[in-house]
């Protein structure tokens, strides 16, 4: 470590590294803290994805792994590591690196970073400690009257306050780097992206603390009761809203390789932004797509709250769909490849594993994982699809092919860039994000295929082999369950490539030295990114490729969506 | 770039390309086209949950199950009885570990009053192969008004996790021809 490299901050001392790649002051500290949310992320994403496998294992008729007991403990321990450790502790990294690397700043309080890091582990280790022991399957939702053991809900309390800590750490880094003046005008918009995700953020967990120290009580006894719908209304502020964190981090995280690795720029800041600023003012809401079968709930909460008020936040997402793919196009297009409508897709650079895990993330998300969602939140379609296996085929085209592609596909940036090691099996690399994304849609489509025919969500034994009466389900449902299976298989697989070459990197990747550039991902680099680094301006913007893309989009939307109420409309009528 | 702070000071000054414009507007009329479908269905379409639900204790909605069991069954099915309560009446279906209580035999084309609860955990009443699935929570009493179309023995799966008998949850509803 040379001295030139360090210099003592104002007040916190503070010391830096300068990245010879980008030219970003390093912050040490936040440097060591997005590595430790990272590996902690690594190590629940591993976790959870077997506890994951083994429920699909379990779900495929033919091979019906686990006994019913264990199905729920794995479905519970899968629901809580995968949705929310991995991902929230992705999400810490993500705001650190967003709050300190972009605006050349150091983090505010490192101690406070330790103390969220140190709580959000012993809160998850808790909640699967306590998981594993059997008496808390209760889900990953867990509804009253059904009581899971006490620490359950402390091990959430604990991880949520944890990660309340980090929003606070990543706020007052922002404050400090105000102060200290270290970036002119406004934040870039991937900070911008992150401030959403952390502003969400705060209100989720908020959410969660309201619900689960109640629930907590309830569970010691202290209380006498919580009542189930209140339970369901609060706990899905946390439940579907932290599902919102992903979606603005994710964005985020899209526009960010867009920009490192192809040099991308927004077509327009205003107009990003805006569509950021509609996701805090209106996701929220999302709440209330869960309580649209519920009793005690009037039509007109369901239709203002389930629609986010007129699909203002479905709008923000459309927004995104266009700008995110219309940038890559813009950027395309101004290094040359300007024949036809899509020479800048053939030639994008699809061996670079960054660039394919956030392509092929923001066409599952818009295409599986935005339309279901839209759909099935529909007040009345909801009836013919709430607590299918519909549900989990919608979320996994979400947090799977949406968020979890999109965090792998950055990790592969943030390996030489933070970890300051190259990437080990660049050629394991390059294929991951196509084998994972694969199964991935087979795993959300199958699903939801196995939905649409009534098969039930959360379900150990369809044959009802024990039950008192029977009811058969048509013989497509088992054969799509066995689908599910053999894709849930491949996403495995894609899944353990990931973390093969993420462990083999940071445990044995060549050290990148202290002022060494790093050409990023296989084919394609970012010294390419300067040259395109601002490519004119609104008048000269062609984009017909994404154009047709974001037409095809809607077709498609409009298409299920009335293909849905027609279905509905065969059905006996209710009032 | 995404990642370095806007090279327009005043971005929120820069003019908006037409087609985001465009597509701004199209995505935003779509929304109202979605959000207004929703409304028209309540006054023209065929099925709506209603908003009809009370509190209810569950020895209440018990006593009720009860109640109509004893008036109106017609014979039994395995451990469950069937009960077929006259058309246009208040018919019951309660959920419990594990099972639908009791068995209901409807008539086509009438209308019925069912009234759904549970007496212990959330349950999902789960109407198959319909497809028809509703959430039921102690505690709440939904009443939806049901007019069977079909004829045969349709099953109700449980979906909603409820212990780990919870795949063992099942129940019946037959709907006959008028005689």
């Amino acid at each position: 470590m040379s001295t030139m490299m360090e210099r003592p901050a104002a007040a916190a001392g503070a010391t830096y590294r300068i990245c010879p790649t980008t030219g970003l002051k390093v912050d040490r500290a936040a440097q060591s803290l997005i590595k430790a949310n990272a590996v902690a992320a690594v190590v629940f994403l591993l976790i959870g994805g077997l506890f994951g496998l083994s429920v699909a294992l379990t779900r495929w008729p033919a091979v019906h792994l686990l006994p019913a007991d264990w199905f729920y403990l794995a479905l519970t321990a899968h629901g809580f590591d995968v949705l929310l450790a991995w991902i929230i502790f992705f999400e810490m990294a993500i705001l650190y690196f967003a709050a300190t690397l972009l605006l050349n700043c150091r983090l505010a309080a490192p101690r406070w970073a330790w103390a969220q890091f140190g709580l959000m582990l012993v809160g998850a280790v808790m909640t699967n400690v306590t998981v594993l022991q059997g008496n808390s399957s209760v889900m990953f939702t867990s509804y009253p009257p059904l009581m899971a053991s006490s620490w359950f809900y402390l091990g959430l309390i604990l991880f949520a306050v944890g990660a309340l800590i980090g929003c606070a750490v990543f706020f007052g880094t922002l404050v400090v780097a105000r102060d200290e003046r270290t970036y002119q005008g406004s934040v870039p918009l991937v900070t911008f992206g992150a401030i959403t995700a952390a502003i969400i953020a705060v209100f989720t967990l908020a959410s969660g603390a309201i619900i689960l120290i109640p629930t907590w009580l309830w569970s010691l006894g202290i209380i006498s009761n919580v009542d189930p719908l209140m339970y369901k209304l609060v706990w899905w502020g946390m439940g579907h809203s932290s599902q919102q964190i992903n979606v603005s981090a994710h964005v985020s995280v899209w526009y960010a390789i867009g920009a490192i690795v192809l040099g991308a720029r927004p077509i327009s800041e205003k107009v990003s932004r805006t569509a950021f600023l509609l996701y805090i003012l209106f996701l929220q809401l999302a709440s209330a797509h869960h309580l649209l079968v519920e009793p005690g709930v009037s039509s007109s909460w369901k239709i203002f709250n389930a629609s986010y008020a007129m699909y203002l936040a479905v709008l923000g997402s459309m927004i995104h769909g266009l700008t995110v793919p219309g940038a890559l196009e813009a950027a395309q297009r101004r290094k040359g490849f300007d024949k036809g409508l899509f020479e800048w897709l053939r030639k994008a650079p699809w061996g670079n594993p960054a660039f394919a895990g956030m392509f092929l993330s923001l066409v599952m998300f818009g295409f599986l994982g935005g339309i279901s969602g839209v759909v099935m939140g529909t007040e009345q379609i909801n009836l013919i699809m709430h607590n299918t296996l519909y549900v989990p085929g919608h979320f996994h085209a979400t947090v799977v092919a949406g968020t979890t592609l999109a965090f792998m596909a950055i990790t592969y940036l943030v390996l030489p860039l933070v970890f300051q090691r190259e990437v080990r099996f660049p050629k394991l690399a390059q294929l991951q994000p196509y084998v994972f994304g694969i199964g991935v849609a087979g795993i959300s489509l199958f699903m939801m295929g196995a939905g649409t025919l009534g098969v039930p969500r959360r379900h150990w034994d369809i044959t009802f082999a024990d039950a008192l009466t029977t009811f058969q389900f048509p013989p497509a449902a088992f054969m799509l369950l066995a689908l599910n299976g053999i894709f849930a298989i491949m996403a495995a697989v894609g899944g353990a490539m990931y973390v093969i070459v993420t462990v083999g990197t940071v445990l044995a990747g060549r050290r990148i030295g202290a002022d060494e550039k790093v050409q990023l991902g296989p084919a394609t680099g970012a010294q390419s990114a300067a040259a395109v680094a601002s490519y004119g301006n609104a008048e000269t913007l062609r984009i017909p490729g994404t154009v047709v893309l974001v037409g095809v989009f809607l077709v498609s939307f409009m298409l299920y969506y009335y293909v849905n109420w027609k279905y509905l409309a065969e059905l006996w009528p209710l009032k | 770039m995404a990642i370095t702070p806007p090279s327009e000071r005043i971005w929120w000054k820069e003019p908006i390309h037409r087609i985001e414009l465009v597509w701004v507007i199209v995505a935003f009329a779509w929304g109202l086209v979605m959000f207004f479908t929703m409304i028209w269905w309540h006054g023209f379409g065929q099925q709506n949950l209603s908003n009809e639900a009370y509190r209810v204790q569950p020895f209440q909605f018990s006593e009720k199950v009860d109640k109509m069991i004893a008036a109106h069954t017609v014979r039994q099915d395995g451990a469950f009885p069937v009960v077929k309560p006259p058309p246009g009446s208040d018919v019951y279906m309660m959920g419990r570990v594990y099972m639908w209580w009791p068995m209901l035999e409807l008539e086509k084309d009438q209308t019925y009053r069912l009234h759904l609860s549970s007496i212990d955990l959330q349950h999902g009443f789960s109407l198959q192969p319909l497809n028809v699935n509703v959430q039921v929570h102690p505690g709440y009493e939904m009443v939806m008004t049901v007019t069977p179309t079909t004829t045969g023995e349709f099953g109700i799966v449980c979906n909603e996790y409820c212990g780990f008998g919870h795949h063992t949850m099942t129940g019946k509803i037959f709907v006959v021809d008028r005689t």
